[in-house]
């Protein structure tokens, strides 16, 4: 239902025109923005390794701003835009799952963006991805882990969202922002200084990119250093503790937002901001 | 539901803290004191009091949407801060004077989307939607999307949405606030026919009309500054003024005449202002009818001209203006200053 709600929303298919200027345009021009910076500072050098890395993990990185913003963004869209986010609360239902079904339509436009990028890339900025060659299953695997990943630490962006009145449209797009630089993106670990590197290490998404890398490039991924030591299997649970370690931290932190929430008169609280 | 006792509230308070500039130190409002009140099932209580007062703060406390600081309140059986997922399948809420819901979704479907996560059976919500459109005189905008619907048939929407569910108690906060004349009535009919279907249903409704509150409720609670002054069949409230004689005069400006002079009379009982465009409308009690020869010189020494003159019975308005000393209308414009 939720979901469906957030389809419904999200697509706004009354006018098509913009829906394919959201969905469409908007990715292929980040990622041209990438490529032309990439172009400049290498003097056109698209066949170094560094390339694919960059374009797949810009690629994938729209999931992030995707799925966890979209997750927490409902609370915002709800309370403010809708002012509907009482009746959800007074209504018999797990308002965590509510907010993450919410999520599900942006995982789904972000699916397409993905799609899209991904297809422009290939077929027109020599992105080379061997389809015979690709992993499947770790690919399909890694997906769907890390979807599940950042659908819940949407959810603990959607506590902290619930608990500010003023600028909470900004936590997912800042957290978002952050994430970009610490996950390895669009540049590998070790460009970072040695000291800020750990928390790179401890963000699951670094892990997640990483392996999503592996199983479309297998080999241009494993040129760079930063994970080399670790096998595909060792990175899929390393991923998958830290997905459990910020999925259990996530729906405490929400717990206690919400209670929060509930003693400070937050609920329903509209700032016309 | 085991209790016979729809909402129970014992010593119920709730303080906001209100955070002003750095160099403040925080303030307290305190927005509900030492509530207890009882509501029966199947009774339409009725909460009345100006803006402010602390009406709708006893609802987001009652439908778990706020905690309360002191005190405890109990919803169908269910303690509203420690068992709110008890409560929550029980009840509904409706808020008036607001134009929720999501306007890319026709009448039908958001009606629908809410019913279902009450677990309505499809079928059923949808005979259910049709025939609560009907009711409310907007079956014809079934499939409007509801961005494209006035902000009154927004809200009969969502009035229809509190009453889809079939709560057991279901709390409608200022339910007709920015609805027209007819809209009201119509509003007002269908909350009676629908308390009428089923004994077992309960209904608290807030508003600051007293003429709502004296042709629906069963009780009415008086409220103010968050305390309940009162709390009685509307007919035993007003009951209680009956030994006063009433008369509501309209007058030409006062010319310094005030509320405090009139009530200083020793025939006068009381007295409420309301300024008008042309002058004032005073009500008036007075401990007897011959009193009102001398209020009327009064007037004549200060040049105040009476323009219309009338004895009427006591109403819920002359009970708020008996125990608080001032009319709704004045409490709530003190409240603002």
């Amino acid at each position: 239902m939720a979901a469906w709600l957030g389809w419904v929303i999200e697509s706004n298919w009354t006018d098509p025109f913009l829906f394919a200027v959201y969905s469409i345009v908007k990715p292929i021009s980040g990622a041209a923005i990438l490529v032309v910076m990439y172009g400049i500072v290498t003097q056109g050098n698209f066949d170094s390794a560094l390339f694919p890395y960059i374009y797949l993990g810009n690629a994938f990185y729209i999931y992030v701003g995707a799925v966890m913003t979209g997750v927490s963004w409902a609370v915002v869209d709800d309370r403010e835009h809708y002012k509907t986010l009482k009746y959800m609360y007074i209504a018999p239902i797990y308002i965590p799952l509510y907010l993450l079904g919410r999520g599900v339509a942006r995982f789904i436009t972000g699916s397409i963006a993905v799609f899209i990028t991904l297809a422009a890339g290939i077929l027109f900025l020599n992105v080379k991805i061997n389809f015979a060659e690709v992993d499947w299953l770790l690919f399909f695997v890694t997906l769907i882990l890390g979807v599940v990943m950042l659908a819940l630490l949407g959810l603990l962006l959607a506590g902290i969202t619930l608990t500010v009145a003023r600028h909470e449209g900004f936590i997912g797009e800042a957290t978002a922002g952050a994430l970009y630089i610490f996950s390895g993106a669009v540049f590998p670990l070790d460009v970072l200084p040695e000291w800020i590197r750990p928390v790179g290490y401890f963000m699951p998404t670094t892990y997640w990119l990483e392996l999503l890398r592996r199983s479309l490039v297998g080999n241009v991924a494993q040129a760079f250093p930063t994970l080399a030591n670790f096998s595909n299997l060792e990175i899929l649970g390393i991923l998958l503790g830290l997905s459990l370690f910020f999925g259990a931290v996530s729906i405490w932190v929400f717990k206690v937002c919400d209670a929060r929430a509930r003693e400070l008169g937050l609920i329903d609280r509209t700032t016309n901001y | 539901m085991s209790t016979s006792l729809a909402i129970e509230t014992k010593d119920l308070g709730r303080i906001y803290k209100l955070r002003g500039s750095k160099k403040e130190t925080r303030k307290e409002l305190v927005a509900l004191q030492d509530v207890n009140l009882t509501v029966e099932r199947g009774e339409l209580f009725g909460l009345l009091g100006p803006n402010g007062a602390g009406k709708t703060t006893l609802i987001k406390v009652l439908t778990t949407l706020l905690s309360p600081t002191s005190g405890w309140a109990r919803v169908a059986g269910a303690d509203v801060h420690a068992e709110p997922d008890l409560v929550r399948p029980r009840i509904n809420m409706v808020s008036g004077g607001e134009s929720s819901g999501y306007g890319l979704l026709t009448v039908r479907e958001n009606l629908w989307m809410f019913s279902q996560f009450y677990g309505v059976p499809s079928k059923e919500a949808n005979e259910r939607i049709e025939a609560l459109l009907e009711m409310v005189g907007m079956k014809d905008r079934i499939h409007t999307k509801s961005s494209d619907l006035s902000t009154g048939l927004r809200q009969k929407m969502n009035i229809v949405r509190g009453f889809l569910t079939d709560p057991e108690v279901l709390f409608l906060d200022e339910p007709t606030l920015g609805l027209d004349v007819g809209a009201s009535r119509d509003v007002r009919k269908f909350i009676i026919e629908w308390l009428k279907a089923d004994k077992e249903r309960t209904l608290l409704l807030t508003t600051h009309y007293m003429v709502e509150a004296d042709e629906l409720c069963d009780r009415v609670a008086i409220i103010n500054k968050g305390r309940v002054l009162a709390c009685d069949t509307p007919s035993a409230l007003k009951h209680r003024l009956q030994k006063d004689v009433l008369f509501e005069i309209q007058v030409s400006p006062l010319n310094g005449l005030n509320q405090q002079m009139l009530v200083d009379q020793p025939e006068v009982t009381k007295a409420a202002i309301t300024e008008t465009e042309t002058g004032a409308k005073l009500s008036l009690g007075l401990v007897e009818e011959s009193a009102l020869a001398r209020v009327i010189n009064l007037f004549t020494q200060r040049d105040v001209k009476v323009m219309n003159l009338n004895k009427r019975e006591p109403t819920l308005e002359d009970v708020f203006v008996d125990l608080v000393g001032r009319s709704m209308a004045e409490e709530e414009s003190n409240e603002r200053s």
